[in-house]
């Protein structure tokens, strides 16, 4: 008997914090290894500044919805700790969040941030990470994205090798020092996420 | 046989230049403005065509049709509101005995992420008595853009291609088909292309008389399915386009006899038969369409159908409005809701907004200020960025309807008596449709003022081309006959703040037209250029 290897993703974050680089990664990753992936994004008035999400879907068998129902995510893979809260209902009882600690404050009644914290902690196997600190440390700080990435990389069922060869599509028109900065950045989530 | 990701909107773009497409025109529009992105993007590396953003969708649906006339395939694409710009040539190409295959895309906005409505296209293909397409999946949507040149060309019909939001937006991988020929230049036949009363009258005939014949093409289309379930003769369910997913995806885990009969429609008009079969088979059927209950209330008609029960938005098992969603459909379909995590009781919402250090907010705080000392005016505004100035800290504008209102709506205001009666608009949506009442705000010398706001950009949807920006802007205004002495130009920036404060208090004052351009460069579009070194 054959077992379907699936798995259902929320990416969340703000306008401009690249959650549609992470998909990308993630998708060409499942691609190469014989997945099919259906990803929905969201285009147009809410990228400016507003919450966006993208779903995620990487299965063995056939992808019916775009959307992931409510109830089925396995993951919710956040570059910002409120926006991971905002999509709790998408988790499935045993899903997990992984998210950056660093709150993307651009609203006048932004809660606080321990008491955010405290509940993503009382999802079991959540994983926080500084992802601002450790992208500073890789030498970019807009790598964010990339540190979550590899924070969650642990718990994806695409291989590591692959994330990383796709790390390099994306950023290698960008210039050697950027690729580099990603590539450290990957490394040191990863290593937080464990 | 090679398999691409790809969005939605760009599997339909790819079938049509794998169709043999000739050219494409559009206007940027939330959801469907990656159609012509990413033919623009790929030119010269899948095909050569030509492909253009137009002024409007209007002239773009019209510079397709000269395609057609000359032989060629077209594709036209815009959003769903896109085609009430377009609703003059559309209603009336049906018409037309169309030459080179005619395919345009309507990309629906159910729930309007980001559009001021819902409308759905379906019925405007129904209104014109032309076939569409609805795909459920980015394979129907690259297979579809090949089959509606077919179907346009065999029977000499434009064919409306269907999109909504969640297609549009969505990647998934797509098998490709060999690339065919383009046509060769031929001209349409005058008779079939001019409408004369004489000559419509014959036209329209025609098109009445070929009704029965595309029901029968959509009743044997590969886009119609219908699968009868016989050990389930109690539930069937209709599902169009994308909602035929969410039905499936939740009746994965569901067992085999106890599935319900299940017809898929996925082209247009409404195959009959299929419908007559699934009824005759089962009592009860659930109708689940994205968008309007198009469907549901053609088969519900006024009266229902005797004996049956016809399920679906308006009966209220689905919600009347807004876009479906696998939970949605799920209670409909019988079965109990997935358990799920509850959401914090309280959660700040995160609404867009402009970005930092965007030149509308300089223009927005200089205009407000300037009104600050006159009562009982209004700021008519536009689509666009700006509209994002109806948000606090802003709280800058009081109106926003569709592509080029602010102009005419300032002036009708203004002559009852309003005052003062200030337009909002940027380039982009000025060229597109904000030209026309200008000139005849100008032509009576309204006691207004517009404020063209000029990004040198199309900013919302993602940085198209417009068509109106600059030193050309500035003759537009002045060529539609506003007086030079009011076509006042500022810098939005904070330094420059009191001196446009000023110039907004004197157009204001001053009774009659005038027209402040505020030109910045978008700070997005100034990125963009500049891209390298950044992430």
């Amino acid at each position: 008997m054959s077992t379907v290897r699936k798995q259902d993703i929320i990416l969340a974050g703000v306008g401009g914090q690249g959650i549609l680089s992470i998909a990308f990664v993630v998708d060409n990753a499942a691609l190469k290894e014989g997945l099919n992936v259906k990803q929905a994004e969201v285009h147009g008035m809410a990228q400016r500044g507003g919450a966006v999400q993208s779903h995620l879907r990487l299965s063995s068998s056939r992808i019916w919805s775009d959307l992931i129902p409510r109830g089925g995510a396995d993951m919710i893979l956040s570059v910002e700790p409120l926006e991971a809260l905002r999509y709790l209902d998408y988790l499935k009882p045993k899903g997990r969040i992984v998210t950056s600690s660093n709150p993307f404050v651009n609203i006048p009644d932004y809660p606080d941030k321990e008491a955010i914290l405290a509940k993503i902690r009382e999802i079991p196997g959540s994983v926080i990470v500084d992802a601002e600190k450790l992208a500073k440390e890789a030498g970019a700080s807009r790598a964010q994205n990339t540190v979550m990435l590899g924070a969650a990389s642990k718990h994806l069922i695409v291989h590591e090798s692959h994330l990383k060869d796709y790390i390099r599509v994306l950023f290698e028109k960008r210039g050697e020092r950027i690729l580099e900065a990603n590539l450290k950045a990957f490394e040191l989530g990863r290593e937080a996420g464990e | 046989m090679s398999k691409e990701i790809l969005l939605g909107d760009e599997a339909v773009a790819l079938g049509a230049v794998q169709a043999g497409l000739t050219a494409a025109y559009s206007y940027p529009g939330t959801p469907a403005s990656e159609i012509m992105e990413y033919l623009i993007r790929a030119n010269g590396k899948i095909g050569h065509y030509r492909a253009a953003w137009s002024v409007n969708e209007k002239t773009a649906f019209e510079e397709a049709l000269g395609t057609s006339y000359a032989g060629g395939r077209a594709l036209v694409s815009f959003k769903h509101v896109g085609l009430n710009v377009a609703a003059d040539p559309f209603m009336s190409a049906a018409l037309l005995g169309i030459n080179g295959g005619f395919a345009f895309v309507s990309a629906d906005d159910p729930s309007m992420h980001s559009s001021q409505n819902e409308q759905d296209s379906r019925f405007y293909a129904q209104f014109a008595l032309i076939p569409c397409f609805e795909p459920a999946d980015h394979q129907e949507a690259y297979d579809c853009a090949r089959e509606a040149y077919d179907l346009s060309e065999r029977l000499n019909v434009p064919v409306m291609i269907r999109l909504t939001t969640r297609i549009s937006h969505s990647r998934a991988g797509v098998e490709t088909r060999p690339v065919r020929e383009k046509n060769a230049l031929k001209s349409g036949t005058r008779e079939c292309w001019t409408l004369l009363p004489h000559l419509a009258r014959g036209r329209n005939k025609r098109l009445q008389e070929l009704q029965p014949e595309l029901v029968k093409i959509s009743e044997e289309s590969p886009f119609n399915k219908l699968e009868l379930n016989p050990a389930n003769k109690s539930f069937g369910v209709i599902a169009s386009g994308i909602a035929y997913n969410y039905v499936l995806e939740n009746l994965e885990d569901v067992p085999a006899a106890s599935r319900p009969s299940i017809l898929k429609i996925g082209a247009y008009p409404i195959p009959e038969g299929l419908v007559r079969r699934l009824f005759d088979h089962v009592d009860t059927v659930l109708i689940a369409e994205e968008g309007a209950p198009l469907i549901e209330q053609a088969i519900r008609g006024l009266f229902g159908v005797p004996g049956k029960k016809v399920l679906g938005r308006l009966s209220g098992e689905l919600p009347r409005a807004g876009e479906l969603s696998p939970e949605t459909v799920r209670p409909a379909l019988g079965l109990s809701p997935l358990e799920r995590r509850g959401l914090p009781d309280k959660l700040s919402g995160r609404p867009p907004q402009l970005c930092i250090g965007c030149p509308h907010t300089d223009t927005l705080k200089a205009m407000k200020e300037a009104m600050s000392g006159t009562q009982g005016g209004a700021v008519f505004s536009d689509i666009g960025c700006y509209t994002l100035g109806w948000f606090p800290p802003h709280n800058a504008i009081d109106t926003c309807v569709c592509m080029g209102a602010s102009v005419g709506m300032a002036k009708g205001a203004s002559e009852a008596g309003l005052h003062p009666a200030i337009a909002v608009i940027g380039d982009s949506t000025f060229g597109h449709s904000g030209m026309t009442p200008l000139r005849a705000a100008a032509e009576y010398d309204a006691n207004m003022t517009l404020v063209i706001l000029d990004n040198c950009t199309t900013a919302m949807t993602g940085g198209q081309h417009t068509f109106a920006t600059g030193p050309r802007l500035l003759a537009i205004v002045e060529g539609l006959g506003v007086p030079k002495a009011h076509i006042r130009v500022i810098t939005p920036l904070p330094k420059h703040h009191a001196e446009n404060v000023k110039i907004f208090r004197e157009e204001i004052d001053h009774k009659g037209i005038s027209v402040i351009v505020a030109v910045r460069e978008c700070l997005e579009e100034a990125k963009r250029k500049n891209k390298g070194g950044a992430q």
